[in-house]
């Protein structure tokens, strides 16, 4: 299992050939307090830097790119109910959507988490 | 907005905010908090206790002179002639069309006029009234007072203990008091709908004064993105979103706020236009939207009716904390102004189903002076 972040401060686990997408730490405490997610739908195929998913704080609307090309698998559904989940656990059960990797060389231009904190510390 | 860190200015609590953990951001013109602990949190807490804002950026003028009252009613369409000392009234600085440049406070104090504008409109404000007054009248602009807001249910315990006499005050009330020998202009009034106090201070002495009231367990400090998401619960308009040039005090609902000798005499920017509108009714007007669902719809979306035709435009919209539903506010077509009526509202190609809600959305709890109480 692999960590990586974009600039865009997302962040994607993998796990065999299926990836997590969330927002990360940093993205949510700028963000502030969320009051709406919209997460994409199962069978949803997505390319690198589409518009996947939305994010609404009490300040601003963002949308949440897609990290890496693939096909959907589930968009967590606790986040309807519970949005501020999001920042309660960014990077763990506040997770945004899961899809199945359509080319797993497109990991390769994203950073490591050591290189993510790092860059983040310097924004 | 793009406002470059260089041409902003600094709060004089500014080091203060920094050590609170505020989160400075660009707002007319200066960099101010716009949260410290979040903007969720801070809300409620003035809704439950008392909150300290620092409005330093709003412009604090005095106006003095012979007939000063007299000669702020051609800008103003306020009763201020009639306006006793000590009081303050709510008011708009109208262009020659009735088009609104500012909303703004104004208190007769003595032989003086004290009038609080907004900070990004405080500089064409006293363009105008250099330009429109007479000579006789004669405008101070107090840069060296600072402006804190003290605010919710707790507020009138809190600023007693500290100043006594204070909680005398009602609603749209103000006097001077001092507190350790300094002086201190305050108003009991605010742009949360709750009870509370606006205080003027030297700004030399408002770090002393802020500490010693946040040092009270009931205080915390109340950045920008709550005091927007309050007065937008409270119904009342913001200067640059809710109110422009294009928006008269009719279309914008204040129509409270022109008196009844000032409707029967005229006599102010605009005068014909708006008393026709007084009559008739304005073409559009400002409404609140209940909206569906938790998506917040923002300023700039599209209102349709059910036939799909645009019939006016959001100018606030977010989540409402204390009613955790999206809320916004609006102008729409003057049919379409009653409470109840389905609208439509698109934002980025896709549609919210929205209800037209009578105005506060959270009712105000101003603390007034009881019914048939002598004035």
């Amino acid at each position: 299992m692999s960590l990586y972040f974009t600039k865009e401060h997302e962040w994607i686990r993998v796990d065999g050939g299926v990836a997590t997408v969330g927002i990360s730490d940093h993205a949510q405490n700028a963000l502030g307090d969320i009051v709406f997610a919209e997460v994409p739908e199962a069978g949803r195929s997505v390319r690198k830097g589409d518009d996947a998913a939305v994010v609404e704080s009490v300040k601003a609307a963002s949308d949440v790119y897609a990290p890496v090309s693939g096909e959907v698998t589930e968009g967590n559904a606790a986040l309807a109910d519970d949005p501020a989940l999001i920042n309660r656990d960014p990077e763990g059960d506040g997770w945004f959507f899961k899809l199945t990797l359509a080319d797993e060389s497109e990991l390769q231009g994203l950073m490591d988490e050591p290189a993510y904190r790092d860059w983040v510390k310097t924004l | 907005m793009a406002e470059t860190t260089e041409d902003l200015q600094t709060l004089p609590l500014d080091a203060w905010h920094r050590s609170k953990g505020g989160r400075m951001v660009p707002f007319a013109g200066y960099e101010m908090p716009v949260q410290y602990e979040g903007i969720m949190a801070e809300h409620l807490w003035v809704r439950e206790h008392a909150g300290l804002f620092d409005v330093s950026h709003m412009g604090q003028l005095l106006f003095h002179g012979a007939d000063v009252d007299r000669a702020l009613e051609a800008l103003l369409p306020g009763d201020l002639i009639g306006l006793k000392d000590g009081r303050l009234r709510y008011s708009m600085l109208l262009n020659e069309d009735g088009g609104i440049l500012d909303d703004l406070m104004a208190t007769r104090r003595g032989d003086q006029f004290y009038v609080v504008v907004n900070g990004a409109t405080k500089a064409d404000d006293i363009g105008q009234f250099e330009k429109r007054l007479p000579r006789t009248v004669v405008l101070d602009h107090m840069k060296e007072q600072a402006l804190l807001a003290l605010q919710g249910p707790e507020a009138a315990a809190v600023l007693e203990s500290l100043v006594a006499g204070v909680s005398g005050l009602t609603f749209m009330q103000a006097a001077l008091f001092h507190w350790n020998g300094k002086p201190l202009w305050i108003s009991r009034s605010g742009y949360t709908g709750e009870d509370g106090f606006e205080i003027s201070v030297a700004a030399r002495d408002v770090e002393a004064l802020a500490e010693t009231l946040l040092a009270d367990d009931r205080v915390r400090p109340i950045g920008l993105g709550a005091r927007d998401s309050l007065r937008l619960e409270a119904g009342l308009p913001l200067y640059g979103h809710d109110l422009d040039p294009a928006t008269t005090p009719i279309m914008a609902d204040l129509g409270f706020a022109i008196g009844k000798r000032r409707r029967a005499d005229g006599g102010f920017g605009g005068a014909m236009r708006i008393l026709a509108e007084i009559e008739n009714g304005p073409v559009q007007k400002r409404v609140g939207l209940l909206v569906d669902g938790r998506q917040p719809v923002r300023e700039g979306a599209v209102i349709l009716d059910s036939e799909g035709s645009e019939v006016g435009r959001i100018t606030s919209g977010g989540h409402s904390p204390s009613l955790g539903r999206p809320i916004a506010m609006g102008y729409v077509a003057a049919t379409l102004t009653d409470p109840g009526t389905r609208l439509t509202v698109q934002q980025r190609g896709k549609l919210f189903q929205a209800e037209v809600a009578s105005m506060p959305f959270v009712p105000h709890r101003y603390h007034r002076k009881p019914a048939g109480a002598a004035a």
